[in-house]
């Protein structure tokens, strides 16, 4: 693969990217930033799902669990504190007088530090949880992390002195925006893609595609494993934490498994083992699901579009088990000698007609 | 209340609920054991049973002929959801139609959730009562609801007759030689594609059972009450080694016990007579396992089964099956 044309076309993105993003905030259209601002944190989840579940074959289906613990304790964090005395007059001495909001100018530092302190708690976590998960494999991994995610949600249901129980956590301050989502979600998909090519990524791929052959060539195969989920595990509490000051007002009820499956039909349509995957299969997905929410909103038969969703997946799955992408990456290079070659045909075509 | 008369009271519960999870379970066992498919969509067999119960009451159709309509009903859904989700997938990786399972149950909730649309009625259906099911018996001191009876009979019975199924019909035969290796026999002659849909129809026999006792006990019905059984019967089945029926009726059993007891122990602060025990036990008990505790219930239920994924994965009967870990 060039690595210059790569860089290239990375950059193309990007700047592409940068307009969309400035033409989305100008225009000052609330409908199409709330739909792109949904957009990208779907894809700092599903690309971060793909590094543990695609990269490494250890299907995990607990992470919306770590999404829930990043959303909890970034707004604990950024609360404020007139607010925590009335909502939260239970929480331990030694939290109840932080408040993460300190500005340098019109930038919310205190919301950056509230996110890196959730990823990396959340990070720990998934570690020692991760020492135990990642034994297993197969369909056993998935009921197990399965399992995580009930406990996850039971803890977050009981801990009332610090989520308010059952209840709605409201009043978080909204600092998300396209902006922010968007930085998170070029960091997400950098750090997934370097993986992905580096002697880290090969090693996760390899003991996937055949453990001992792996072990034989000296990988222990819990490292790349554990190393994978806990990356993993920090993105998609960033993704939380981004979510919870969106959102502003949330419940337990909303990490559970209707979100789990909406992440995984992101993840299996676009391709696992696929970082452009898990762009394409968000934005897809997105699109669909936005069509037949109007669909639904006109014709009234709410649970259409969850259905459309549910038989697209099995028809995905049946047919085109890879996803959209399969393992394979967008290649600039390619792509821009195809788009030569069309236009040195055209340009024979139209020298052959006088 | 004694403390003997506690456990007995205790005791009733956790067969009674073990009843339901050893119903769950055997059916998820029977199809795992044949196609290594973990059909998560079992416990919505189960919520579409509670369904058509509770529609066909509601019509005002009588019980009998309601009861028939949901057995039948809720075999053409295990059919039609094997032939055209599953049989597509029988060489897939497994976790491929462990979320093919996912989405069949997204469709079957949702298709409920239209249905309800359509008959105007709430997302959440108070459940239908039914006499004979209702109210308590006493027995001595104890006070047993109808429905907890019902549930450990109608438990043992069905197993029973599964047990006799298995072992004693040509069909069972075939059912057990499938389990045991898939493609030697069909080399011997044995017609697999029959051999599967007749474990999805026992499955969803055995689930319109455990969903009728278990809408009766909640009193209501709505989409997603088929999820946490079905983690529930999933439990029961790695407990007594999973593909094993047997096994995953003991884990049922097992299961029922375990929770039960997670309830019961934290309570037991407030039931130890005080004369006769020493206060340092009951402030024990009071300290340490606090009635609190019993929300946790869940929490620990599937820590435990983590655990014991690592640990035997081939449950507690089974010998260790090395491919199900690496």
């Amino acid at each position: 693969m060039n690595t210059k044309m790569q860089r290239n076309g990375f950059l193309v993105v990007l700047g592409a990217t940068l307009i969309l993003l400035v033409g989305l905030s100008s225009s000052g259209s609330s409908f199409w930033q709330g739909i792109f601002i949904n957009l990208g944190m779907y894809i700092i989840l599903v690309v971060a799902l793909n590094l543990s579940n695609g990269f490494t074959g250890v299907f995990s289906l607990g992470h919306i669990g770590f999404m829930a613990l990043g959303a909890y304790i970034s707004a604990i964090l950024t609360l404020p504190l007139d607010k925590k005395a009335s909502y939260l007059p239970d929480l331990p001495g030694w939290l109840a007088p932080v408040h993460l909001d300190m500005m340098i100018g019109p930038f919310p530092l205190g919301f950056l530090l509230a996110t890196l302190i959730a990823g990396v708690l959340v990070t720990l976590i998934a570690v020692v949880v991760g020492l135990v998960l990642m034994r297993l494999s197969g369909h056993f991994v998935a009921v197990a992390t399965l399992g995580f995610l009930v406990i996850v949600r039971v803890v977050l249901i009981n801990a009332d002195e610090f989520t308010r129980g059952s209840h709605t956590f409201s009043n978080v301050t909204a600092y998300t925006d396209l902006w922010w989502v968007y930085a998170w979600v070029f960091i997400a998909l950098i750090a997934v893609w370097r993986l992905k090519f580096s002697s880290y990524g090969r090693a996760m791929f390899a003991q996937r595609d055949d453990g001992i052959a792996a072990q034989s060539v000296g990988i222990v195969i819990m490292r790349p494993r554990l190393l994978a989920f806990a990356v993993s595990a920090f993105f998609t509490a960033v993704a939380g934490a981004l979510w919870a000051h969106y959102l502003t007002s949330f419940s337990p009820k909303a990490f559970y498994f209707d979100l789990t499956f909406r992440v995984i039909t992101m993840l299996v349509v676009g391709g696992m083992g696929s970082v452009t995957g898990s762009v394409v299969g968000p934005a897809v997905i997105t699109a669909i699901a936005e069509a037949l929410r109007r669909l639904e909103d006109v014709t009234l038969l709410y649970g259409v579009s969850q259905i459309v969703l549910a038989v697209l997946f099995i028809v995905i799955i049946v047919f085109r088990p890879g996803g959209l992408m399969g393992e394979r990456e967008i290649n600039f290079a390619g792509l821009w000698q195809r788009l030569r070659f069309r236009a040195s045909v055209a340009q024979e075509g139209s020298a052959a007609e006088p | 209340m004694s403390l003997p008369l506690y456990a007995l009271q205790q005791l009733i519960n956790a067969l009674s609920v073990g009843s339901l999870y050893a119903l769950m379970a055997a059916g998820l066992a029977m199809v795992f054991g044949i196609l290594g498919l973990i059909n998560f969509a079992h416990g919505d067999m189960m919520m579409i049973a509670a369904y058509i119960a509770a529609f066909s009451l509601i019509a005002g159709i009588p019980l009998p002929i309601a009861l028939v309509l949901m057995v039948v009903g809720t075999i053409i859904v295990a059919v039609l959801m094997e032939r055209i989700a599953y049989r597509p997938l029988r060489t897939a990786p497994a976790v491929a139609t462990l979320l093919t399972s996912f989405a069949v149950g997204q469709i079957l909730q949702n298709g409920a959730l239209l249905t309800s649309r359509f008959a105007q009625q709430p997302l959440q259906i108070a459940f239908p009562p039914i006499d004979f099911l209702r109210g308590v018996v006493l027995a001595g001191a104890l006070t047993i609801p109808k429905v907890n009876l019902v549930s450990l009979g109608l438990g043992l019975v069905l197993l029973l007759l599964l047990t006799l199924f298995v072992t004693r019909t040509t069909l069972g035969l075939s059912m057990r030689a499938a389990a045991e290796d898939i493609q030697a026999a069909q080399l011997m002659g044995i017609d697999t594609n029959r051999v599967i849909v007749t474990a999805f129809v026992i499955g969803a026999i055995l689930a319109s059972a455990a969903g009728l006792l278990y809408a009766v006990q909640a009193g209501t019905v709505n989409p997603d009450m088929g999820f946490s059984p079905v983690l529930k019967a999933f439990i029961a089945a790695v407990i007594g080694g999973f593909g094993s029926i047997a096994g995953a009726v003991v884990g049922g059993y097992a299961l029922g016990l375990l929770e039960v007891l997670l309830v019961a122990i934290p309570g037991l602060g407030d039931i130890l007579p005080a004369a006769t025990t020493s206060p340092e036990v009951i402030t024990f008990f009071k300290t340490y396992l606090p009635s609190t505790l019993t929300s946790y219930r869940d929490a620990f239920v599937f820590a435990a089964l983590i655990l014991l994924l690592l640990v035997r994965p081939g449950g507690i009967l089974g010998t260790v099956d090395n491919d199900n870990t690496r």
